[in-house]
């Protein structure tokens, strides 16, 4: 695996050794850095550049202010949809086992594992040594992704933290039959057409009812076992947690950083990588 | 004995006078909000010039997405069986109809009368739909009207992985972006889109001869498309949005005639 040699280095003998997880998404890439076992720090970045320098400058980003350099890190494993476009990584590893293994550091009790992210969908069937028994997922279509919020989001002029407040607020659900976030959005613009308009929160609520039926589709499709875990930026979404709940008629647990599960558990993955090669 | 079809389509609306089976006048129409206004207005477009009122049209059949919204048609017929009756009626040897229209495509087979014997639909996803076009004519900025064309220049084809509209357009805006040439952007969501259209029509059966109909099928590129991926050259009416509401002034005439016997 090419590698700049700085990377694989360790610090100077005796001193502490990093392992990192890189997670390169559709839309933001998340760093996060391990000290021994413990997480050091973690970082995210939003940005168009190349995967390359999008992963080097998420990486910097966790590195600052904790005294560490690169040189300091024993290994680096990327996940995500671009991992393969880093060469900094020594090992890639696939999304859902990334996903697995950083869950069941979090919350060792899950067993189904709901990723949602910018542009895909992930079920997850977690098993209780922390890896992927099974997995589903959509990357082809952008309905039960975090695009279908976000062309809502577009569409109703509201950022995407007040969606969620807004359908908490909602005292009935517009109903949005469509799946495809093209159609979606004739029938959310027929709503606020209506005469008299159907309330703005209900036809939010709808929104991430129709986004539930979607995740909750696919994550039926691999069977419900508990405990159920929500990751991924959209899990921040109070009202879309709240939709995919109702949906599948079981509490969701959310980690306190649902974006950086896939990232955490590419971090854990480097800890075994360089353990074993030691 | 006058007759007419009227077609409300999501995007479009159509009207067809025939008289003995004969076309006599159409008209196309964008679908308004309203679409029992865009229904009188069609309806009166294919009038105009023919010296003929409303009233002396015996018999309206209504179909498409809005047929049950046209007030004075006497019936409605759906707009797949009118699709097949009026590809029918153009080219009696279609066995096998592409119908791409606005918000939905559709995969159609008739026999020797123009009866549907088997059709499968996608109106799930604006994949292969006019949606889908419109979309990403938008995002390049190229009138709806010319990306066929401009798909036809391409050298070298971009292979594209979805049919999503929203991954297409994202994707379509960074490769324009970094300098790729729309025809080449063009010519490969034009292919996704044509094996898209394959894949619905192996779901039914593939059979000579094959005609594509609806607003797309105006589309040179995406016909061409279409023909490469198919293999089969598709034989095209020189109206071919016209040919659902064509295939409802068909079921009119027949409605009028069982109505006198």
């Amino acid at each position: 695996m090419p590698s700049s040699p700085a990377a694989l280095r360790p610090g100077p003998a005796g001193l502490a050794v990093l392992y990192a997880g890189l997670d390169m998404g559709n839309l933001t890439t998340k760093a996060v850095i391990l000290k021994d076992e413990q997480i050091l720090s973690q970082a995210m970045v939003n940005s168009v550049e190349d995967g390359e320098s999008r992963a080097r400058t998420a990486l910097d980003m966790a590195l600052e202010g904790t005294g560490f350099g690169t040189g300091d890190i024993a290994c680096i494993v990327a996940t995500g949809a671009g991992r393969k476009a880093i060469s900094l990584a020594q090992k890639q590893r696939a999304p859902s086992s990334c996903l697995a293994r950083g869950i069941s550091r979090l919350l060792p009790s899950v067993r189904t594992l709901i990723d949602v992210g910018a542009e895909t969908c992930t079920v997850v069937r977690v098993n209780d040594r922390g890896v992927a028994d099974d997995s589903i997922g959509n990357e082809r279509c952008a309905s039960g992704t975090g695009v279908f919020l976000e062309t809502m989001a577009k569409l109703m002029q509201m950022p995407l933290e007040e969606m969620a407040r807004a359908s908490m607020l909602a005292e009935d659900k517009a109903e949005i039959t469509n799946m495809c976030a093209v159609f979606a959005e004739q029938e959310v613009i027929s709503h606020v057409h209506r005469d008299p308009p159907t309330p703005k929160n209900d036809i939010i609520a709808g929104i991430h009812a129709s986004m539930a039926t979607q995740v909750g589709g696919l994550a039926k499709r691999m069977g419900i076992k508990t405990d159920v875990a929500l990751t991924g930026g959209v899990a921040r979404n109070a009202g879309f947690v709240s939709a995919l709940q109702e949906n599948l008629g079981v509490v969701l647990m959310v980690p306190d950083r649902p974006e950086f599960v896939a990232a955490l558990g590419a971090a854990c993955a480097a800890r075994d990588e360089a353990c074993r090669s030691a | 004995m006058f007759v007419a079809g009227i077609d409300i389509g999501s995007r479009g609306s159509k009207a067809v006078i025939m008289e003995d089976s004969q076309l006599v006048s159409f008209s196309i129409c964008e679908t308004g909000p309203e679409s029992t206004k865009s229904a009188q207005s069609t309806i009166d477009q294919a009038l105009e010039g023919t010296g003929l009122t409303l009233e002396d049209v015996e018999y309206v059949v209504a179909t498409g997405y809005g047929r049950i919204l046209v007030p004075f048609a006497k019936a409605n017929v759906s707009e797949i069986s009118c699709h097949a009756r009026g590809a029918h009626w153009y080219f009696p040897s279609v066995r096998t109809i592409l119908d791409m229209g606005g918000q939905d495509c559709k995969a159609i087979n008739c026999d020797e009368k123009g009866r549907v014997t088997n059709f499968i639909m996608n109106d799930k996803c604006a994949g292969g739909t006019g949606r889908f076009l419109e979309v990403i004519a938008d995002v390049l900025q190229v009138p709806l009207d010319e990306i066929g064309h401009l798909s036809l220049q391409s050298t070298q084809s971009v292979a594209f992985s979805t049919v999503c509209a929203v991954f297409a357009k994202s994707e379509a805006l960074a490769l324009a972006r970094s300098g790729v040439p729309k025809s080449d952007i063009l010519a490969g969501l034009h292919d996704a889109i044509a094996v898209r259209c394959l894949n619905l029509l192996r779901r039914v059966v593939l059979d000579k001869d094959f005609t594509v109909t609806g607003g797309i099928s105006k589309n040179a590129g995406m016909v061409d498309k279409i023909r490469k991926k198919v293999g089969l050259e598709p034989v095209l009416a020189p109206d071919p949005q016209i040919i659902g509401a064509l295939g409802a002034a068909l079921y009119a005439q027949e409605k009028a005639q069982g109505q006198m016997n």
